[in-house]
């Protein structure tokens, strides 16, 4: 039972969720008795191939054709290439790429699909693990059928040794220009602002607990009396109430601080992956099963309104 | 020109929930319009206000009789009139196949033709983040995923967008239509219905299809993927937690920042 798994770049780069796909593709080889086949397209696929050919793999197929992702490019490749390695398992990084494509080549390959995966286990049927609820919740899927393709959640895998003896190949495929209907023209980084916050050693963070953008006093007053610097979830900044370079998370910043405090912000996978490398995490929330408490080393399980002048108090002495 | 636009009713469970079975009892959830599609709706919406060509918008949506009361606010909100689709063998738990509901949404598509279709990142609760792509491809249609800033040229019917990649890096892109957008929160600022789009929305129409009347066989409704178990997520770490009185809390708090040397 053949896997194949697609890595994944960006402007020169292969993204570390390529390394744990392979991880995870050699599990999945493992559970189902086949080979590790992996995919890379588009930009230097030498390079990027060289790296990929990890111990764990079979074989790495090169597909050099453009030089950033594009998702007719991807779906067209790895459709020919699924079927030309006689693959039966699709493994692709639950990235933004990864769902501009993955839904379009199980379509056409009319494999069914699971997204944003945690674990899996395909001893026999697959049955793949992941969250519902904004992570309240973890469920079991079972997948009918021995073709399935699933996407990874980044960071959930260890990231398999780069380079060693793995077999590279051109890859035989034809991409039909006429079939592509999107270009991308170019790249634009958010604006950095005042503070970096990847380079700060304390942040106070808000989320939509806070409820009213003239209730953030609040909360700026914590962070100057504590001497952080303020971060904040999603919505506050979709709302204009905070400025882009204070979000944290997936489409944010990734920050690394001493101390993180979070308050009033639920955990959301996309928040998370932004601040689960903090050395020390307090979450402050009404809500005791909300997922910030599953992560966080010290809990609060209170009223921000509460909480957050009392602790002001504390430092104000 | 005609833009439609999917909208799904979502389930939230409240702080205190309990599991039965495989689902979250059905008293402790509260359903709301997705936080997505609401960016969704008010990007169509604009799209209408802004361009004289654009006639109507037309919401979509798979969901039983209940979810009329959330159809209702995107209704309110200035969508034109919305089509439910619901029959017997979609009850019963939510279909987790995401191309099973694509093929429901593409019949919809079919039969109204519009010229672009928006959708939401994803589902608040399922958060599948998979049906707006699967949906154009089964259309044949063009698509971008992870849509924050959108901008049509009816001349030469194109999409310049910008993707949300991760870590604050965006994709310029240009996209032909017809084409499928999944719209990121953030991209507008999605309006509250007013008194009188409220009043209005009572009278616009929703048409109530079953799989027959938009011609999609039963069997396209089966998930190939079912839900077996679920249950509260075992903690990753030894949460500490500090109980007592807000004072007593905040005491505590103060204990380890100046523990960890962060604050005096
Ligand atoms: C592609 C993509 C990218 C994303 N990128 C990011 C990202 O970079 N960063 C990010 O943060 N999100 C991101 N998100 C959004 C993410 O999925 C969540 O929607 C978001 O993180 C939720 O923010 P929140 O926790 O503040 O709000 P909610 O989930 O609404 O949580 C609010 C919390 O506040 C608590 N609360 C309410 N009142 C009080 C009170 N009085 N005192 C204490 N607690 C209270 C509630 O119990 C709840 O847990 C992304 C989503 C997608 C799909």
């Amino acid at each position: 039972m053949t896997v194949l798994a697609v890595a994944e770049h960006r402007q020169g780069e292969l993204r570390d969720v390529s390394l744990e796909a392979v991880t995870a593709g050699r599990q999945l080889a493992d559970d189902t008795g086949g080979d590790l086949h992996v995919a890379v397209i588009s930009g230097d696929v030498d390079a990027f191939a060289e790296t990929l050919a990890a111990d764990a793999v079979d074989t790495v197929h090169k597909v050099d054709y453009g030089d950033e992702f594009n998702h007719d490019v991807y779906t067209q490749a790895v459709e020919q290439l699924y079927e030309s390695v006689g693959a039966s398992k699709l493994l692709i990084p639950n990235t933004v790429n990864g769902l501009d494509y993955a839904p379009a080549v199980t379509g056409r390959l009319d494999i069914p699909l699971v997204t944003d995966v945690v674990d899996f286990d395909a001893n026999g049927q697959l049955t793949a693990t992941r969250e519902m609820y904004g992570g309240k919740v973890e469920t079991e899927l079972d997948v009918e059928g021995s073709e399935f393709a699933v996407t990874i959640r980044p960071t959930e895998w260890e990231p398999a040794e780069a380079g060693g003896g793995a077999d590279v190949v051109d890859a035989d495929v034809e991409i039909d220009e006429s079939q592509i209907g999107s270009t991308v023209t170019g790249f634009e980084a958010a604006a950095t602002g005042d503070v970096d916050l990847s380079e700060s050693e304390f942040i106070v963070s808000i989320g939509r607990g806070i409820d009213e953008e003239d209730n953030l006093d609040l909360i700026e007053d914590l962070a100057d009396t504590l001497g952080a610097d303020l971060g904040a979830s999603r919505p506050l900044v979709d709302n204009e109430w905070l400025p882009k370079n204070r979000q944290v998370g997936q489409s944010g910043k990734v920050v690394t601080p001493d101390v993180y405090i979070a308050i009033g912000i639920s955990g959301a996978v996309q928040h998370v992956a932004g601040m689960k490398g903090a050395d020390t995490i307090i979450a402050i929330n009404t809500d005791p099963s909300a997922p910030i408490f599953d992560i966080a080393d010290i809990g609060v399980v209170g009223d921000l309104f509460d909480v957050v002048p009392e602790l002001i108090e504390e430092f104000e002495g | 020109m005609k833009v439609l636009v999917t909208v799904k009713e979502v389930a939230q469970p409240e702080d205190d929930f309990e599991i039965a079975g495989n689902q979250i009892q059905e008293k402790f959830l509260e359903y709301d319009l997705n936080e997505w599609d609401d960016y969704a709706v008010e990007e169509a919406v604009q799209l209408k206000e802004e361009n004289d060509e654009v006639d109507e918008v037309v919401g979509v949506t798979i969901g039983p009789e209940r979810s009329e009361e959330t159809i209702r606010m995107a209704l309110a909100k200035g969508v034109d009139r919305a089509v439910r689709v619901w029959d017997d063998p979609m009850e019963g738990g939510e279909n987790l196949d995401a191309h099973s509901k694509a093929e429901v949404l593409a019949a919809v598509v079919e039969e109204e033709d519009p010229d672009l279709v928006f959708t939401g990142v994803q589902a608040d609760d399922s958060s599948l983040g998979a049906t707006g792509v699967a949906l154009a491809d089964l259309l044949g249609w063009q698509w971008a995923a992870v849509v924050n800033q959108f901008d049509y040229d009816l001349d030469s019917e194109v999409a310049n967008l910008h993707r949300e990649l991760e870590g604050g890096v965006e994709e310029v892109t240009e996209v032909e239509a017809p084409a499928v957008f999944t719209i990121q929160t953030g991209i507008n600022e999605p309006r509250y219905a007013s008194l009188r789009g409220i009043r209005q929305a009572q009278s616009k129409e929703i048409a109530v299809k079953n799989l027959d009347d938009v011609g999609v066989d039963a069997s396209a409704v089966e998930s190939r993927v079912t839900l077996q178990e679920m249950y509260e997520p075992e903690s990753e770490s030894d949460t500490e937690y500090i109980e007592g009185g807000a004072a007593e809390q905040a005491a505590g708090v103060a204990e380890v920042l100046r523990d960890k040397g962060v604050a005096e």
